[in-house]
C-alpha cells in the first residue's frame, strides 16, 4: 500500500437545484479494492462519472497519483493507465471479441505486441471459443467479461468499474469476481455495486454513499451490520 | 479480421487485385463507353469514395462533401489562372479543402456536436459557399488574376499539363488514363489507411465513440484527421472535374450535388471501399443516359432507385453481392467457418 492513487477533495456535483454529490473526500491507496455502495440516487454513479471524466464536477478536485485530473476528458484519464467500465456494457457491437480487445490493446502497445496481448487476455478470460464472434451476438455475461478484457488489456494501475455484476448469473458473477481479484494484484480497484452478495464476496473496505455524501467508510462486515446503514437501505429514518 | 490485417500477404493480394482490375477496366471499358464519359465517371467514383471513407468507416455523415469538391475545383481554377501551370494548382486543390475541413472538423468535433448537428452544419456550410460564390459576379471579386465570375463560373484556365511543361497539355485519352491511375492510387491509399491502426481505430470510433474514448483514444482529433483526408480526396476529384469540364461553376457546391454523393454511397454500399465508387459511376452513367431523353425527369429515377434500395437492399449492392458470394463459397467450407456470412461482413467492415 502506501501511495494514494486516487483522491477527491470536496467533490460536488449539482444538477440545477439537485446536489448529486456533496463535498466528497475520498482516498484510495495503491492496490486497494474499494466498493462504493448506497441506495438508488445516493450519488455513487455521479461520483464515478466525475472521477472517470464522463462528467465535470461543479466544485472540488480529483487527483490521480498526485496529478490533478478534475477537468480532464475520459481519454486523457484512460491514457494515464486507468481502466474504466461503465454501467451498461459499452462495447463495439458490430466488431468481434478479438477486434474489440485488439483496439484496446493497440492504444497501449505497438502493433506486434497488441496482437500477442490480445491473445493473452482472450486466454486469461476464457474467451477463446467466442473470439471470432461479434459482440452483438453474445450473452450479457459474456459482453461484460469482454468489457473487463478491454479494461485489463491496458495493464491499468487503477480500475473503475460501475456495476460489473449487474444482471449476471451466479456463475458469471463468480468468474467476474475471479477476474477482478486478478486485476487487483496489480491495480487499485473501485467498484460501484448494488449486489450485496457480490460485495460480501469481493470487498474488504466499503464506502457508503447516502444523499450525495459519504455516510460511512469501514470494513464490509462492520458496514453491513451497522444500524444506520441498514436503515438507509431499508428507507427508514436514521 | 485482424489476423488477416496483420498478414502482409493480404495487403499484397489487395494491391495486386487493384492493379489487375484497374488494368482490365481501363482496357475494356473504352470499348463500351467513350473515354470522355468514362473520365467523369471515374471522377465521380473518387468523389463517392471520399464520402464512403469518412461516412462508411468513420461514421461521419457529411451533407457537404460537395463543398470540398467545389473548393478543390475552384482552388485549381483560380491557381491555374494565376500560375499558368497545373502542378502547384493540383497540389493546392488537395490542400485547401483539407485545411478547410480540418478547421471545420475541429470546430465540430471538439465542440462535441452530435451527428444531427454535424449534418446541419456541413449542409449550411455548403449552402453558404454556394450563395457566396454565386454572388461574386462583380469585378471586385478577384484573386490575383482570376475573376470569380459569380454564377457564370470561371472558364479558360490552364488545364492539366505535364509537370514543368505548360505547353504539353494532357487531354483526351491521356487524361482518361491519368484519372484512372489517380483513382487507383487513391483506392490503394484508402486500403492502406483502413488496414493501418488509424483506420481500424476509426471503425472502432464509428461503432462506439464513448468506449473508444474510455480506452484512451482522442476521438475528436482522429475524426478531424479523417474528415480532412476525406476532404482532400474530394478536392482532388474537384480539380480533376475542373480539368475535365474546363470550367468551374457554383453548381459544384449545390445541394443536389451533395445529395447525390450520399445516394451513391447508400446504393453502392456503405462500409465498403468499392461500393461508393460503383454507386457513383453507375448512377452517374444512368443519369447521363437518362439525360438523352425527355420522357422522364432523371431526378425522379434517382429518387426511385434510392427508395427501392432503402426498402429492399438497405446495405447496398457491394455488401449484398459479396454476402451472396460468400454464402455460395461458404457452403463447401461450412465446417471450417461456421458463420461465413457474418464473417464476410466483418472482414469487409474492418479491412474495407
Amino acid at each position: 500500500m502506501g501511495e494514494t492513487v486516487l483522491e477527491t477533495q470536496g467533490l460536488t456535483m449539482r444538477f440545477g437545484g439537485v446536489i448529486a454529490a456533496n463535498n466528497v473526500d475520498f482516498k484510495l491507496q495503491a492496490r486497494e479494492l474499494r466498493c462504493l455502495i448506497g441506495p438508488n440516487g445516493a450519488g455513487k454513479s455521479t461520483f464515478f462519472k466525475c472521477i472517470s471524466g464522463l462528467q465535470t464536477p461543479t466544485e472540488g478536485q480529483v487527483y490521480m497519483r498526485g496529478q490533478e485530473t478534475t477537468r480532464w476528458m475520459p481519454h486523457e484519464i484512460a491514457s494515464l493507465g486507468v481502466g474504466i467500465k461503465t454501467q451498461t456494457p459499452n462495447v463495439m457491437d458490430a466488431l468481434s471479441v478479438f477486434e474489440n480487445i485488439w483496439l484496446a490493446a493497440r492504444r497501449f502497445h505497438a502493433p506486434s505486441d497488441a496482437e500477442r496481448k490480445t491473445q493473452e487476455i482472450i486466454e486469461r478470460l476464457a474467451l477463446g471459443s467466442i473470439a471470432r464472434k461479434d459482440l452483438g451476438q453474445l450473452a450479457h455475461g459474456e459482453r461484460q467479461r469482454v468489457e473487463l478484457g478491454l479494461v485489463a488489456v491496458g495493464d491499468p494501475w487503477l480500475v473503475l468499474l460501475d456495476e460489473p455484476a449487474a444482471g449476471m448469473s451466479a456463475e458469471d458473477v463468480a468468474r467476474m469476481t475471479e477476474i477482478i481479484h486478478e486485476l487487483n494484484k496489480t491495480a487499485a480497484v473501485v467498484i460501484v455495486e448494488h449486489d450485496m452478495q457480490f460485495i460480501r464476496s469481493i470487498a474488504e473496505k466499503v464506502t457508503v454513499f447516502h444523499q450525495g455524501a459519504v455516510l460511512m467508510e469501514d470494513h464490509v462486515d462492520r458496514v453491513l451490520s451497522d444500524p444506520t446503514v441498514r436503515n438507509v437501505y431499508l428507507g427508514k429514518k436514521a | 479480421m485482424p489476423g488477416q490485417v496483420h498478414n502482409p500477404g493480404g495487403l499484397q493480394k489487395d494491391l495486386m487485385a487493384t492493379v489487375i482490375v484497374t488494368g482490365l477496366l481501363v482496357w475494356l471499358m473504352p470499348m463500351l463507353i467513350s473515354t470522355y464519359t468514362l473520365t467523369v465517371l471515374i471522377i465521380y467514383g473518387m468523389l463517392g469514395l471520399s464520402l464512403g471513407l469518412i461516412w462508411g468507416f468513420g461514421g461521419i455523415l457529411c451533407f457537404g462533401q460537395a463543398a470540398f469538391f467545389g473548393l478543390g475545383a475552384y482552388s485549381y481554377a483560380i491557381a491555374a489562372i494565376n500560375f499558368g501551370e497545373s502542378t502547384l494548382p493540383m497540389i493546392l486543390a488537395v490542400l485547401v479543402p483539407a485545411v478547410v475541413a480540418a478547421l471545420l472538423g475541429a470546430l465540430m468535433f471538439y465542440g462535441r456536436l452530435t451527428d444531427v448537428y454535424l449534418g446541419v452544419i456541413t449542409l449550411v456550410v455548403t449552402l453558404i459557399l454556394f450563395k457566396f460564390v454565386n454572388s461574386t459576379a462583380g469585378p471586385q471579386y478577384v484573386i490575383g488574376k482570376a475573376r470569380l465570375g459569380g454564377f457564370n463560373g470561371i472558364p479558360g484556365f490552364q488545364t492539366l499539363n505535364v509537370p514543368g511543361r505548360p505547353e504539353a497539355y494532357i487531354w483526351g485519352d491521356a487524361y482518361f488514363y491519368v484519372c484512372a491511375v489517380l483513382l487507383a492510387l487513391v483506392f490503394v491509399l484508402v486500403t492502406v489507411l483502413l488496414r493501418s491502426s488509424f483506420g481500424r481505430v476509426a471503425v472502432g470510433i464509428r461503432e462506439n465513440e464513448t468506449r473508444m474514448s474510455l480506452m484512451g483514444y482522442d476521438v475528436r482529433a482522429r475524426k478531424t484527421i479523417l474528415f480532412a483526408i476525406g476532404a482532400a480526396i474530394a478536392g482532388l476529384a474537384g480539380a480533376l472535374f475542373a480539368n475535365w469540364g474546363e470550367i468551374v461553376t457554383p453548381s459544384l457546391f449545390s445541394l443536389g450535388q451533395s445529395a447525390e454523393i450520399i445516394i451513391w454511397c447508400i446504393v453502392g454500399g456503405l462500409g465498403t471501399r468499392l461500393g461508393p465508387i460503383l454507386g457513383a459511376a453507375g448512377l452517374a452513367y444512368l443519369k447521363f443516359l437518362l439525360g438523352q431523353q425527355s420522357l422522364v425527369d432523371n431526378t425522379l429515377i434517382t429518387g426511385l432507385i434510392l427508395v427501392l434500395f432503402v426498402l429492399f437492399l438497405p446495405r447496398g449492392i457491394v455488401p449484398a453481392v459479396s454476402g451472396l458470394w460468400q454464402s455460395r463459397i461458404g457452403r463447401g467450407r461450412r465446417s471450417r467457418r461456421p458463420q461465413t456470412r457474418r464473417g464476410a461482413i466483418s472482414r469487409e467492415r474492418f479491412n474495407g
